[in-house]
């Protein structure tokens, strides 16, 4: 896995030393600050722990299009840029690739969502929260974020073109989504499937975004990245070298 | 050794290569050379192990590079027709990436980086933003990571791409030096700007090779004549015609005729069955005239290789 980690370190300095990365942190925060001030704090008088849930809320929609607006870039740009060629022809192993590409995003993701915490900072000040539902709260939300970056990087290996892949990452997305409203129309055994399936709704919103941290809740998401990432590898071994 | 048997690709129902067969010594500098669309980049890149041939083997060293592309790929650089840069990285800094990516160690770098620099003439730019860079420099770094880790095989698909006549020349002396090191592969369609610097021409046409050789076996193949420019400035007292006479005693020589005068010399134009440049200088010299130039007829060789491309194979130079 030495591949890697040279991968790694070299799209996390990319992140850091161009203005796209500080574009997509700049955009979440501003959204995330606004959509806090303008809906969380909006009521006179509300349990700090329903301030804090409200809070996750926007912060998990805003963590779901940065996640996207980084995903798309990583394999596509490459075949755009021709830099692909430079990885396809090196001694390295596509699941290295990806791992290198997916954790440098991941990482990046996970700056900008921590970079959010003088906000459920700032309900402390007027109010009492405990910081277990705070750290669970943020654990999901990197979760999340890991889950969607994974799908968008799934997303970027199919194509050359960023704009089909942002296309491809958020029909995924907002399909997935979408999944427990559709299972709430149907009959079990596929009520419960649909719902469990579902990016959102069960596991954040009833789990994470409440400060309750469930084993099944963290399985779901990384089994939801191990999937993707694993298709990722695949599309990239069915496109390279054939 | 670098060999192909019978390699072929397609794209769907559409053939892009082959089947060709060839070898390669080590040491070989070799010239692909073709018109847009004759499958030299396909070839190439199929050396490099970025592509998948559909049928044949390919092997590098002793291996085969179908069955174990990674362990070719540790031998091979390769720089495609747009080198694969990342603009907002440094020279040195992207150096020493594309090192690491090929399994170098951080001292194999260090140790490394200033050899190629100084190979690729990038010392001065080292600490420069690869976006900033001129499309000439940019070329060179795309170079200097294709030898980082001292490949067996180097392969450049249009090297000299959009440079400007400078450049171009810079880019062959660049060639040439390194052919000491490697074995190299080298595309264009366009046959002054390989000529030079290759030991060995495959022309390419149609996913086919058309023919196979030095410059003069390619024009000995493809017509039994040569045609040499030789520039004489006559001993004093000589006519032009004496020195006329003189050539056409050279054996093979088979007509001579005069052409004008060119900075006090006078040239002649001599038609042979082979290769009589060596002769033709020894006589001249020999009798007391100054050669001022000896050269074989540009325009001829494109003709010859303009007529291969348009024969599409069907000449007695089909390999």
């Amino acid at each position: 896995m030495r591949a890697t980690s040279i991968i790694f370190r070299r799209e996390l300095s990319s992140y850091l030393r161009s203005p796209v990365g500080y574009l997509i942190a700049a955009a979440m925060l501003l959204v995330c600050g606004i959509l806090f001030q303008s809906q969380a704090m909006d009521k006179e008088a509300a349990l700090s722990a329903d301030v804090l849930s409200a809070f996750f809320r926007f912060a998990s929609g805003c963590t779901i299009g940065a996640a996207i607006a980084l995903s798309i870039r990583l394999i596509a740009e490459e075949r755009q840029q021709h830099t692909i060629v430079l990885l396809n022809t090196s001694p390295i192993r596509d699941v290295e690739i990806i791992m290198g590409k997916f954790l440098a995003a991941f990482t990046f993701l996970s700056m900008i969502v921590l970079a959010s915490f003088y906000m459920p900072m700032l309900i402390k000040v007027n109010g009492k929260i405990t910081y277990s539902q705070v750290l669970v709260g943020y654990l999901g939300l990197v979760l999340l974020g890991g889950a969607v970056l994974a799908i968008g990087m799934f997303a970027s290996a199919l194509t050359k073109q960023q704009l089909v892949a942002a296309a491809v990452a958020l029909v995924l997305t907002v399909s997935m989504v979408q999944l427990y409203p559709l299972g709430l129309k149907l009959d079990d055994p596929l009520r419960g499937v649909f719902q469990e399936l579902d990016l959102w709704h069960v596991h954040f919103g009833l789990g994470f975004m409440k400060g309750v941290l469930n084993l099944k809740d963290l399985v779901y998401y990384l089994a939801v990245i191990y999937f993707f990432l694993l298709l990722a590898t695949k599309t990239m071994e069915a496109k390279r070298w054939r | 050794m670098i060999r192909a048997q019978d390699v072929s690709k397609y794209y769907g129902s559409k053939r892009a290569l082959g089947p060709v067969s060839f070898e390669i010594e080590d040491g070989e500098t070799v010239g692909f050379l073709g018109l847009n669309g004759a499958g030299k980049t396909t070839a190439l890149r199929i050396f490099a192990c970025d592509l998948r041939p559909s049928a044949g083997s390919v092997v590098v060293g002793d291996i085969d590079a179908v069955k174990n592309p990674h362990e070719v790929r540790k031998r091979i650089g390769y720089l495609p027709e747009n080198p694969p840069l990342y603009t907002e990285m440094i020279v040195d800094e992207y150096l020493s990436y594309a090192g690491r990516l090929r399994q170098m160690s951080k001292q194999q770098i260090e140790k490394r980086i200033p050899a190629v620099l100084e190979a690729t003439d990038l010392t001065e730019v080292r600490n420069e933003i690869i976006g900033t860079l001129s499309h000439g420099y940019r070329q060179r770094v795309g170079v200097g990571q294709a030898i980082m880790h001292e490949p067996m095989l180097l392969i450049l698909d249009e090297p000299t791409r959009g440079l400007d006549p400078v450049q171009i020349v810079e880019m062959r002396n660049m060639i040439q030096n390194l052919k000491d090191n490697h074995t190299v592969l080298v595309s264009s369609h366009i046959l002054t700007e390989i000529s030079e610097t290759c030991d060995r021409l495959l022309v390419l046409g149609k996913g086919n090779i058309l023919a196979s050789g030095s410059e003069s076996d390619l024009a000995a193949q493809m017509q039994n004549t040569a045609r040499t420019i030789v520039a004489v400035k006559a001993k004093e007292g000589a006519s032009s015609e004496e020195v006329a006479k003189i050539l056409r005693e050279v054996e093979s020589v088979s007509e001579v005729s005069i052409g004008g005068m060119e900075e006090g010399a006078t040239v002649f134009e001599v038609l042979s069955g082979g290769e009589v440049r060596a002769e033709l200088c020894r006589v001249l010299v020999g009798g007391g005239h100054d050669v001022l130039q000896l050269a074989r007829n540009h325009r001829e060789l494109e003709n010859i290789f303009l007529k291969l491309v348009k024969d599409g194979g069907q000449s007695s130079a089909r390999n």
